[in-house]
């Protein structure tokens, strides 16, 4: 016998018996679809980004970000940012500040100059987008990167839309506008300025264009009935801010009141401020918490000391500028009625910020065309009644946010390209939720959100200059680390490191885990010790 | 090892492993070289915290060695799932003789080892709690007294599992087990028996003592590479649940053993030369009954009427977080 000392057999190894056979339960791996990326208007795949940017690989982050949307600097300070209202780590501690993450990689990227990746090869189609906004911005970004050429005709001086003639500078800088619009040209859009499509079908034949997107907007301000001396100044808030854009500024005086309850209201009562105005005061006719405005401008128009009037209506407003306002209470409905009390306050001028309607003139007498509550109808793919016709934006039903308008702008451009080649765009299905209760928190450690540095009140309601400042690059790079990777692998290793019988598989960086059946018993502890819920237990076939 | 302070980090050093970290201070586990001491194949039930935590603490001890290491078992789960003759899973030398003298034979190869003048080759011991507190007791506490250069690992499951769940001296208050049968006034373990190993090491005054437990890979991996670093008798005591015995889900294994740490109810602690050095905080505290209510065995204690019992097991908790310390300065109440 020619065995080392007390052995008979040969030693064997236990991997010969494949315990794998126990299992009743297998552990798959899978994405789950991240709630913000759930929430985002304009499909962006946020977590995605943020795993990019966690690594401090910002120009990759920045390049998974604008696959869905072209105006990251943008979206960095006007988005009204619903991922964060959805994210997960909310319920941990604080939401991942996303919005200002996306504000770093989009003011990263300016100031390295990143281009956009070439657009595929020329498809030989020309589409027409009518309206430089976000909305026509971003279906000729997307529609020039499926290689058709773009033409976008645009009736103002310069492009931007509401972004430059409705918000104000100090909340998106005209270096950062201008600077992203100048990227989506430098892809090879052609824009033409200063005219106004006035017929549509005209404009498409002229042109020989295969397909057109419109995107023009809502620009027309919303009057109400208020009687009026001759010598009352009364304004529309729209034109106000669109002014402030010309070399005059606008006449408002020192005690200017603004009626409505909107995001317009507020930026047009923060822009008089700035303009020297030592009284503005917003009369809204419901309360706080059924004003349409978002809480945070709320409260930074308060900082800045403007005035709110709660519950209360204008009645008229006579030549010397008082006006009468009416009292209102909320019935038990919740819609405000009259109470028969009066006040009267002083304004030099009275601004109306009651919102905006669409100018839809250019699409009179198209054939197939529904227009309904005074907006265009589109179908699911962004398509009007007239075929090769699409419309997104302000100008279709929607929240009116430059998001959304992004958003109709992409999926638009996807639904042209199926269009233009005679096929249908079906989006891929969703995966299911990663609700938190997928998660295991455990694993998380603890950090609130970096909060951004605000500039100092008085310096702020004096001047134009931005108001909320952006992260610094330790400060996003922290920010960005605190995403829980909600439903999509992150590599933690935890279930390669957790299986009592080594049955994971670690493939290497990027390349995640496999899981050996051979000798996976189905215990389920990798599943359970998921920080993020990428696997899931299902039953074996038996 | 180091352990990893980076604060700002997703998910801290909570997780096996950490894409953003440096090579060099990831878990051993993380790595993809691990020598996966105790392959697969074995025949350990559904989640079995022992295979885990022999893993774990073994793959550490051969990081720390460079790969020069004998382990000597104790008879027991961990042998007879690992190894039935001829059929091995291990991936190391390994030794087993019988089930109370792992201590003794560790001595001798340490020994043996000091005779050949091969200093470089590390010895480690390693056996169930019945094999270590009780059976194999007197073995281990020669191998103490004469300071071996052995470090010796108990992993504490909680009974004698592998002949059909009988209590042991680790065994804790009011546990069921085939010998401590739920019924009766006190149903289940009596209190005011057993004892705590880790404690009568330190009255050894060796050079090193430390628990651990499978829910802390990181803790678990910093003492065994502390340990390997050391000379003469160690000895690091594993808490390491039973799916089997304590009647809990398989999937919970580490959730259950994390559970005993934040309710107080298994410290972690190291130890030199009889001193308390350190503890492990406790991150988010629970009842005992958190704990507790997932296993079988502490079924009885949730029915009416045995609020008394379940306070009196809250107790010890409440008394190990004081005696030890487990709170972290800022959150004590
Ligand atoms: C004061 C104010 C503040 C706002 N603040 C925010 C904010 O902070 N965050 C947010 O998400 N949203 C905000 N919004 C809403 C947001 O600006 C709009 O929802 C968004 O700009 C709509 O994009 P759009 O592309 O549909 O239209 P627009 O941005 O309105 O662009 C339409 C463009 O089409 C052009 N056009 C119109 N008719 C024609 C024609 N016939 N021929 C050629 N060109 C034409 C217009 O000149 C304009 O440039 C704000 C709106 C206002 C008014
Ligand atoms: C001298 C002797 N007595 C009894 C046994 C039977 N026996 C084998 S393993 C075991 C229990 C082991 O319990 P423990 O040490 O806690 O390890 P576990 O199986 O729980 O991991 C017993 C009693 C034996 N092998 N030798
Ligand atoms: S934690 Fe990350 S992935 Fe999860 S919702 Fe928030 S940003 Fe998205
Ligand atoms: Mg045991």
């Amino acid at each position: 016998m020619n065995k080392p000392f007390a052995i008979t057999l040969e030693v064997g190894s236990s991997l010969a018996n494949k315990t794998g056979s126990w299992r009743t339960m297998r552990p798959e791996y899978l994405d789950r679809l991240p709630p913000c990326n759930a929430a985002c208007p304009a499909g962006e795949n946020i977590q995605s980004w943020l795993y990019h940017a966690e690594g401090g690989d910002y120009e990759s982050a920045w390049r998974a970000l604008v696959a869905d949307n072209p105006l990251p600097a943008i979206m960095g300070r006007v988005c009204y940012h619903p991922c964060e209202t959805a994210c997960n780590r909310a319920l941990h501690d604080a939401a991942v500040g996303i919005n200002s993450v996306e504000r770093f990689l989009g003011d990263a990227a300016l100031k390295k100059g990143w281009a956009f990746a070439p657009p595929a090869a020329g498809t030989g189609k020309r589409v027409l987008v009518v309206g430089a906004g976000p909305s026509g911005l971003s279906a000729a970004y997307h529609l020039r990167r499926l290689g058709h050429a773009v033409k976008i005709v645009e009736a103002g001086p310069l492009a931007g839309g509401m972004m430059r003639f409705g918000i104000p500078k100090y909340r998106l800088p005209r270096e950062v506008l201008d600077g992203e619009v100048r990227r989506i040209l430098d892809l090879g859009v052609e824009l033409e300025l200063g005219r106004k499509v006035t017929d549509i079908r005209a404009e498409m034949a002229a042109g020989r264009f295969d397909a057109a997107f419109l995107a023009v907007g809502a620009h027309i301000g919303k009057r109400a009935y208020i009687p009026a001396g001759s010598a009352a100044r009364m304004l529309d808030a729209v034109s106000v801010l669109r002014g402030m854009e010309g070399e005059d500024k606008p006449m408002l005086g020192r005690r200017v009141v603004v009626y409505g309850g909107g995001n317009t209201a507020l930026d047009v009562a923060r822009t008089a401020r700035r303009l020297g105005a030592s009284e503005a005061i917003i009369v809204y006719r419901r309360t706080r918490e059924k004003m349409p405005a978002h809480d945070f401008e709320v409260e930074e128009a308060l900082q800045e000391g403007v005035m709110i009037k709660w519950l209360s209506t204008i009645r008229n407003m006579a030549d010397e500028g008082t006006l009468t306002v009416e009292k209102m209470t909320l019935d038990d409905k919740g819609f405000p009625q009259p109470t028969g009390e009066f006040e009267t306050l002083e304004a030099d001028s009275l601004v109306l910020a009651l919102g905006q309607d669409v100018d839809l003139s250019l699409l009179d007498g198209v054939p197939g065309l529904e227009i309904r509550d005074g907006v265009a109808v589109v179908g699911p793919d962004m398509m009007t009644g007239f075929p090769g016709l699409f419309a997104g934006g302000d100008m279709v039903p929607s929240e009116r946010t430059v998001t959304v308008a992004v958003g109709h702008g992409k999926k638009a451009a996807r639904h042209i390209d199926a269009w233009l080649r005679d096929t249908r765009h079906a989006p891929p299905p969703k995966h299911e939720l990663a609700a938190f209760d997928k998660l295991n928190t455990w694993y998380y450690s603890d950090a609130s959100k970096t909060v951004r540095p605000m500039l100092d009140v008085a310096r702020r309601s004096s001047t134009f200059d931005e108001v909320v400042q952006g992260l610094d690059e330790s400060n996003a790079l922290f920010e960005a680390r605190r995403c829980l990777s909600c439903g999509n692998c992150f590599e933690c290793d935890n279930c390669y490191g957790v299986c009592p019988d080594n049955a994971i598989i670690k493939l290497g960086p990027g390349q995640r885990y496999e899981i050996n059946y051979d000798y996976c018993k189905g215990c389920g502890i990798c599943v359970e010790e998921c920080p993020c819920g990428a696997i899931n237990m299902v039953p074996e076939k038996i | 090892m180091i352990q990893q302070t980076i604060k700002f980090y997703q998910t801290g050093t909570f997780t096996v492993g950490n894409r953003l970290l440096d090579e060099s201070q990831r878990s051993v586990q993380a790595n993809m070289e691990r020598t996966n001491s105790l392959n697969s194949g074995h025949r350990a039930c559904q989640g079995c915290g022992e295979a885990l935590g022999a893993r774990y603490a073994i793959d550490a001890a051969m990081r720390a060695t460079g790969n020069r290491l004998i382990a000597v078992n104790a008879t027991g789960c961990l042998e007879v799932f690992s190894t039935p003759y001829p059929e091995s899973s291990w991936q190391i030398p390994w030794i087993h003789s019988l089930f109370g003298n792992a201590a003794a034979v560790a001595s001798g190869i340490a020994a043996a080892l000091r005779m050949r003048g091969q200093d470089d080759v590390r010895v480690i011991a390693q056996g169930g709690d019945g094999g270590t507190t009780d059976i194999g007791f007197g073995c281990l506490s020669g191998m103490f007294e004469r300071n071996d250069d052995v470090l010796y690992l108990c992993y504490d499951n909680e009974a004698y599992m592998n002949t059909g769940v009988q209590r042991s001296s680790a065994t804790p208050p009011t546990a069921r087990t085939a010998t401590t049968m739920a019924v009766g006034d006190e149903p289940g373990n009596p209190f005011g028996t057993g004892k705590n190993v880790p404690l009568i090491a330190m009255a050894h005054h060796i050079p090193y003592v430390a628990t651990a437990t499978v829910a802390n890979l990181r803790d678990l991996e910093a003492k065994v590479t502390k340990a390997m670093a050391l000379r003469g008798a160690r000895y690091i005591h594993i808490h390491v649940p039973c799916p089997l015995g304590w009647g809990s889900d398989p999937a919970l294994t580490i959730r259950i053993a994390r559970l005993a740490v934040e309710s107080g109810l298994f410290p972690l602690f190291e130890a030199a030369h009889g001193e308390l050095t350190s503890r492990t905080f406790i991150r988010r505290r629970v009842p005992a009954a958190e704990y507790l209510r997932l296993q079988k065995r502490f079924a009885h204690l949730f029915t009416a009427g045995a609020e008394a019992q379940l306070a009196r097991v809250q107790a010890i908790a409440d008394r190990n977080i004081e005696r030890f310390g487990l709170l972290a300065p800022e959150s004590a109440s």
